[in-house]
Parts: C-alpha cells; structure tokens; sequence
C-alpha cells in the first residue's frame, strides 16, 4: 500500500494461503543489489531449497524473510498477514523459527537450558518472576535432544559441545518452539557425512505441515531432502522448479559456463 | 537450571541450608562482637544488598552500569527526607526507597537499556554523575552538599531503633528478605531470560522475546533494590549526604561485583565485605589510601582474573 | 544585538570559552574511543594532573616563562600518561574491551590518590599569566581577558586538530580507522603505531586542557570526576571518533553548563540529562555518529 510504483497485481500475495511467501523483495547496500524483485512461495510441508553461489544474496533474502533486516522494497506474508514491517522477535512468535550459519548459542548454559529457552517463549510463561519447576521444558528438551542425536546431553555445558553437536543443538533449540516455518541456513556446514546423513534423517521426520526453507551448498543433501530448488544468481531468482527441472535447466547451466559437467556448476567457495 | 530434577533439588535445598546457616550467624554477631565491629558488619550488609542489586544487572543481565550509585542514593534520600519530614516508620521510609530507586531507574533506564557494552557504561557513568550533581544543587529538597543530617531514629513496630544492636537486626532482616527475593527472581523464568539476554541477546530476539522490556525490567528492579539498600543506609547511618550518588559508590559496587564472580549474588556478597574491609579499614590503616588500594585492586584483578574481568563480567565476545 | 544577548553576553562567552577548553579535552577521548572502543576513564585525571602542572609551575601569579613552562610540562606528562595507557590495554585488546575500560578506571583511582597525596586535598588557584590577567569592557561588563584569550586559543587548536585530520595522512588513517577497523587490518596497515600516537596526543590534549582551565577551574580532588562526565556527555552527544561532533558536542554542553546554570542554577543538570536523552533518542549514534558502527 505505501510502496509507490508497484501496481496493485504486483504487491498481491502470490500464492494464497501460503505459510510464507514474498514478493518483489529488494534490498541495496550502497550500490549494490543484494537482492532484487524476489518473489517466493513455501506452501505448508514446503521442502524448498535456495541454492547458489556466494553473493547470490541467499543469506540476505533469509535475513529479510526473518526480520533482521529491512528490505528496500516488497512485501512479506506470514499465513496470509502482512509481516514486512514487524520485526524479527514479532515474527518469532508469530511462528517463524530459524537457525544460524554460526551456531548461535547461549555459551554458559547446559544443552537442556538452551532448548528450554526456546520453548518456553511460545509453550511457557517466559516472564514468570518465581522459580518453577521446569518440568514441561526438561520433557520438551529431552524429547528434542533425543530426536537430534543428542539423547541424554541435558545438562552438557554447551562450552563444551563439538561443532557437530552444536549444529545439531542448534537445529533444536529452532524446533523448539513448534515453528511453522523453519528457515535453515546452511544447516549441513561442517558436518560430517554420518551426521548429515542424521540431520537428512531429521528433516524427514519433520511434522508434515511445518514449511521449510535451507540454504545449503551440500547438492547431495539439496537434491535428496527438496521438493522445490529454487537458484539464485546476483541477487535474482534464475529458476525455481522441482529438482528434475532446475538439473536440466538451460538458463542454470548458461549461467555457469563451466566445464559442462552439472556436478562443477554450483562449486562455489565456503561462505 | 532446569538440569536433571534431583540435583536441582539437591542444589537448592544445600544452597538454603547455608543461606540460613548465614543469617543466622549474622544474627548473632551482636551478642559477641564489639558495637563497632557490629556496625562496619552492618554497613558490609548494606553495601552487599548494593552489589548484589547490581549483579542483578551486570552479572545476569549483561549491563555493565557504573552509575548505580544514582539509585542507591534517590533511595537514601527518599527515605531521609520521609524520616525527617513525614513519618518516622522505618517500613513506610524503606518503601518510599524502594519506590524512589525504582522511579529514578525507570526514568534513566528508558534512555540507558537503548544502548549495550561501553556504550551503556558511558551513559550510566554520566546519569549517576549528573543525578549526583543535581543532589548537590537541589538545596530545598537535599540540602545541597551538607545532605540530610539529625535524621530520627526509625520506628518500627512501635519502637525506635537506637543501638547497633537494634539497627543491625533490621538491616539483617530486610537485607536478608530483599536477597532471597532476588535470588529467587535470578532462578526464575524471567532470569533465565536474563542469562539468555546477556549470552546471546541476537538469539533472544531470534527466538521472540521482547528484549528491550527484559532489559528494562532488570534496570527498574536492580535500582528499586539499590533504593532499598539506600534507605537501609540512611536509617543506619542517620545522614545522607551526595557522596553516596556517585562514582565514590558505583565503582566500590561494581568492583565488588567484580571481585565475587558476577552472575553469583552471593559473589556480590564476598566481593562486598572485601571491598568494605579494603577500603575503609586496611586503607585507614595504611595511612587514608583506600581508594589507592581499591584501584590497584581493581587493575589486579582485570589482570589477573582467569578469563579476565569479561568473564566475571560474563560480557559476551565480542565477533572479529 | 538582541537584547537578551546583551544581559547574557557574558554568559554565552563563558560559554564559549568552557566549549572550546571542553572540546580539546573531549577530542582525544572521542578519537581514541573511536579507533580503538578502548574508553579512556583516566581521561579526567589527565586534565586534572594539568591542572596540577600549571599550580606547581606556575602558581597563582605566573610569569610567561612560567605558564609556558606549565604547559610544556602538561604536555609532556599527558603524552607519556597517554603512550602508558595504550601499552597497558594494549594487553589486554584480546579481551572484551569492558576490561580494558575497568584497567583505565583503576589506574585513574591509583593516580588521583598518588595526586591528592603529592598536591594535597586543598582547593587551590592559578591564575593567567600577566597580561591576560585584566579585563576588558564589553557591552559596559568587565570580562576577563583570559577566557576570551582561551577562546582564540580553543578555536585555533580546533582548527589545527581540523586540519591534522582531514588534510594529512595520519588524520586519514585515523578517519579511515574509525570508520571501518577491520578493513584498514585487512588491508596490511599496522595501525599500532598510529594508535599509540592517537593516545598520546589526544591524552597531551587533556593534560593541556587541564594546565589551560586551571585559571578558571582551578585545581581539586573531585575536578577529574566531574570533567570526565561532561566529557562523556561531549562524545555522547557528538558522536565516537568524529572531530566535528566533539566540537558541536563541547560548544553545546559549554552553552548549556554556564547559560544553564546562570538562568536555572539548581535544575541545570536537568537540562544535561534532558540534552544527552534527547540527543540519544533522536540519534542515538550522536549527532556526528556512525550508525552502522559496530559499538551498541
């Protein structure tokens, strides 16, 4: 409504009924167009995952869809309500949960306390000025820790967690909260290939209407876990489509004039 | 703290079990020391509800504030001026201190909370200093740089509290309640929240808490607490004068939070009765350097602490 | 001239003159913060062991030589203080940088006593060295020469400090510092030394601050508390690292400490809070401040 220039049509939502979805999302650093007219789609159950090389503007486009940052046009929809304006914490407890490229943990407390950090905020009363007994939090937390690999570690001090451990209490504290859209943002970085393989084992077991969306430069995980691959270059959305479809893209692999073999077209350095 | 039930049990119940082995044993302190060893315990007590009021803020919450003195001295004042003027109900002063730390943090913390780390340490530094400044000025209300003297003894219960004896009963005892009610706040849901602010306050808004009213609350609370600890101060000593609002009170206080460990509480306490002893007794002692010693204290233990101040502080690492 | 200016000439000058004596003792704060987020808590003794140079070499009636001498000396011990504290964080850069402002707060602690212990705890008074120590008639008042004589010499240090700043290498390596640290890193410089320098000409700009405002301020335990807050409240104001806002920062807070306190006495220090919260809320970066530092 206050964007001046947009028609109407193209400030619509796209995709009614959608968990989350935007449209014509734009942001600029300076000169540079980190993100431009991107529009997006996640259904509920949606498996979609965004891919490309750095610079792409993947990490920028979840940093808008999460709230951190402001985009410099376009809209946001969060089950059909108008989120572009609310800010990161709203939007967490309008439902959205999301994990970091870094782990982003709470350093001085145990593997549980993280998790019950988490919960509480959307399943508990986060506020509450007297102790309680907690009780409900170590269930969900324990029931968590379990389900990613890392049953029993309740009370291990977060310090002392391996980066593996700490990507998969990472993965928990955001499962939390009963998000219904998760955004994952490299979710596979650093891991090893037994524990991909649990973390694709996870996000199988996902409840059916939770909507996904992960940025992962993993093909391998992409391909196997995604419904919908959508790939981005400088900014833009090249192809979006099922994971058969964007493989034999012409635009992607016109994108990437790389030795023909599909396999080197999205070698991209780490991020 | 939500851990395995049992040992949390088991922590607490040791944890009250000493607690109260402490009060007890300060209880009894004036029936065997000498009156003025009794009143420099009963000065650590209220200079200890201090630091741990400002634990609340730096070591919980991640507020590095060297300007608590402004809170702890509204409160002085405020229960002075009662005292004098309106009612010499020791309850009644001590809730007007209450209410008088807490307002003055309300109108200080919605400017302060805005900022974090240094930032939030330069502001509070120059709130406390001007609040100082204006008690010194202020001369209906504060009488100015002479403060509130020949302030009467207070009442409570029908009777006045003459004596160390009686002043250090009181002082223990609401001392005694204040910090339980902290302690209990600390192992709260809203404490834990606290912690999760000072770790990581990207995460906390991440994960959709209000962080700003979070951070608010702990400023309100931990300035009402130091408000009482001030209305303590002023019915023990009977003067308030403008020294007690500034830096000469807010860098003991966060040296003692320091020197405990913050995050602890009870550190706060340690680190108070060692700063009190430091300052006021070894540095007469040694000839009027207490504030020599205190600094040289305050470099040795940013030097030497094992993972620095920062980690008593429990600042979080700075990223690159 | 309006006639309001005309009852409150001499306090706007006074004014003035405190905002420019504030200015080059907030400079080297700013700066040093700016470049390094290391908060110089001993930024306020610095000026107050000026202020002790100018009494112990020049006294309450100084010869030239001798506030000359008093200004040198200033000088020279702000310096040395000043490369002292940045070896001493140096240390500790690794750490959080609370620990490094706790270092500055200790060693200030440690140096106001070691001064009240050598000058002792009296109130003393320097005065201006003859020739600036008349007055001269303004609009029928008499003002004293030397606070005008301070405002010329305010002015002309604020332009130098300009210049040095904007116009030489040093200047922009210090701008480029404060404006992006990790790129200038990144990009090979060893800023060490450009440090150290920052330190000790911003800490020699205190001391003199200090030695220049001891004919006004005087000299007194307590004075580096209550200067170190107004310089605070400068920085704040004017927003870290930049020179600009330390300037607009110090003529405003000048303005509002002498006109504030001559039309409102006892409430003056709420019209300081007011400002600093004011300020914060519109711009909470300061007026001349970088919002997307990496501070708050």
């Amino acid at each position: 409504m206050t964007d001046a220039g947009m028609t109407d049509a193209a400030m619509t939502e796209p995709g009614k009924g959608a968990a989350l979805s935007c449209a014509g999302l734009s942001r600029e650093f300076g000169a540079v167009r980190a993100v431009d007219g991107v529009d997006l789609t996640l259904p509920a159950g949606a498996r979609h995952a965004l891919i490309g090389p750095n610079g792409a503007g993947k990490s920028t486009i979840f940093r808008l869809l999460a709230g951190g940052l402001r985009p410099g046009a376009g809209r946001i929809w969060l089950d059909g309500a108008d989120i572009t304006r609310s800010s990161e914490a709203r939007r967490a407890r309008l439902g959205i949960g999301q994990t970091f490229q870094h782990s982003s943990l709470f350093l001085s407390m145990s593997a549980g306390d993280n998790i019950a950090l988490a919960a509480r905020r959307r399943l508990g009363r986060p506020w509450w000025p007297l102790p309680t007994s907690g009780r409900a939090e170590r269930e969900r937390a324990d029931q968590l820790l379990a389900e990613v690999g890392l049953a029993g570690r309740a009370a291990a001090p977060v310090a002392l967690l391996s980066h593996g451990e700490r990507r998969q209490l990472e993965l928990a504290v955001a499962l939390a909260s009963r998000p219904r859209v998760l955004l994952l943002d490299e979710p596979a970085a650093g891991l090893s290939p037994a524990e991909s393989a649990r973390l694709a084992a996870l996000v199988g077991e996902l409840p059916a209407d939770v909507a996904l969306l992960f940025v992962e430069h993993d093909l391998d995980l992409v391909f196997r876990l995604a419904t919908r691959v959508t790939v981005m270059h400088l900014g833009r959305v090249l192809v979006s489509g099922t994971p058969a479809e964007v493989r034999g893209s012409a635009e992607v692999q016109a994108a990437y004039l790389g030795t023909g073999a599909r396999e080197d077209l999205f070698t991209g350095g780490a991020t | 703290m939500i851990g395995r039930p049992g040992s949390a049990a088991t922590t607490a119940a040791v944890a009250a079990a000493v607690a109260a082995a402490v009060v007890l044993a300060l209880a009894a302190a004036p029936l065997v020391l000498a009156p003025y060893a009794v009143t420099v315990l009963t000065r650590i007590l209220v200079f200890a509800l201090l630091a741990m009021s400002l634990d609340l803020l730096v070591g919980i919450t991640g507020l590095p504030s060297l300007g608590h003195g402004a809170y702890f001295g509204a409160g002085a004042y405020a229960a002075g001026w009662v005292t004098l003027h309106a009612s010499p109900s020791g309850p009644v002063a001590l809730l007007v201190a209450l209410t008088a730390g807490g307002l003055v943090a309300a109108a200080a913390g919605c400017v302060a909370v805005r900022a974090r780390g240094i930032f939030f340490l330069m502001l509070t530094l120059a709130i406390g200093e001007i609040v100082q400044q204006l008690a010194e000025s202020w001369h209906e209300v504060t009488g100015g740089s002479n403060g509130l003297y020949g302030i009467p003894a207070a009442r409570v219960g029908g009777a006045a509290l003459v004596g160390d004896q009686a002043v250090h009963w009181w002082v223990l005892a609401v001392a005694a309640t204040a910090a339980a009610g902290l302690w209990l706040l600390a192992s709260s849901p809203f404490g834990h929240a606290l912690r999760g602010i000072r770790d990581n306050e990207a995460r906390m808004r991440a994960l959709g808490y209000r962080v700003y009213g979070y951070k608010l609350a702990a400023f309100v609370v931990a300035g009402a607490v130091a408000g009482l600890a001030g209305g303590l101060l002023s019915a023990q000593q009977r003067l308030v004068t403008p020294a007690e609002l500034g830096l000469g009170t807010s860098i003991p206080a966060l040296l003692a939070v320091t020197i405990g460990g913050a995050g602890t509480l009870w550190g706060a306490c340690v680190g108070a009765a060692v700063v009190v002893l430091v300052r006021d007794h070894l540095g007469a002692s040694l000839g009027g350097h207490g504030s020599l010693l205190l600094g040289a204290v305050f470099v040795a233990v940013v030097y030497l602490l094992p993972g620095g101040a920062a980690r008593a502080l429990s600042m979080p690492r700075r990223r690159g | 001239m309006p006639a309001w200016l005309d009852t409150h000439l001499v306090s706007v000058l006074n004014g003035l003159a405190i905002g420019f004596l504030l200015f080059i003792l907030a400079v080297g704060l700013s700066l040093v913060f700016g470049m390094m987020d290391v908060l110089n808590l001993a930024h306020g003794v610095l000026f107050l062991t000026g202020g002790y140079m100018a009494w112990a070499i020049a006294g309450e009636h100084p010869s030239w030589l001798g506030f000359a001498g008093a200004l040198a000396a200033a000088a020279v011990v702000g310096s040395l203080a000043g490369v002292g504290l940045s070896l001493a964080t140096e240390r500790l850069a690794r750490r959080s940088h609370l620990d490094q402002a706790l270092l500055t707060l200790g060693l200030a602690l440690i140096a106001a006593d070691a001064l009240s212990v050598m000058f002792g705890d009296d109130v003393h008074a320097v005065g201006p060295p003859p020739g600036l120590d008349g007055s001269v008639s303004i609009l029928g008042s008499a003002y004293p020469v030397y606070r005008l004589a301070i405002i010329a010499v305010g002015a002309a240090l604020a332009a130098a400090v300009h210049r040095i700043v904007e116009r030489t290498a040093l200047g922009a390596l210090v701008r480029a510092t404060v404006a992006d640290r990790q790129m200038v890193s990144a990009v090979g410089i060893d800023d060490r030394r450009v440090r150290v320098a920052v330190f000790g000409i911003g800490s020699l700009l205190a001391a003199v601050a200090g030695a220049l405002g001891a004919p006004i301020y005087g000299v007194r335990p307590g004075l580096d508390a209550t200067v170190l807050v107004l310089a605070l409240v400068v920085v704040v104001i004017g927003g870290l690292g930049s020179v600009r806002g330390a300037l607009v920062g110090a003529l405003v807070i000048g303005q509002i400490e002498t006109l504030g306190r001559s039309l409102l006495s006892d409430l003056a220090s709420f019209v300081l809070f007011g400002a600093l919260a004011l300020v914060l809320v519109v711009r909470p970066h300061g007026l001349f401040g970088d919002p997307s530092g990496t501070r708050s």
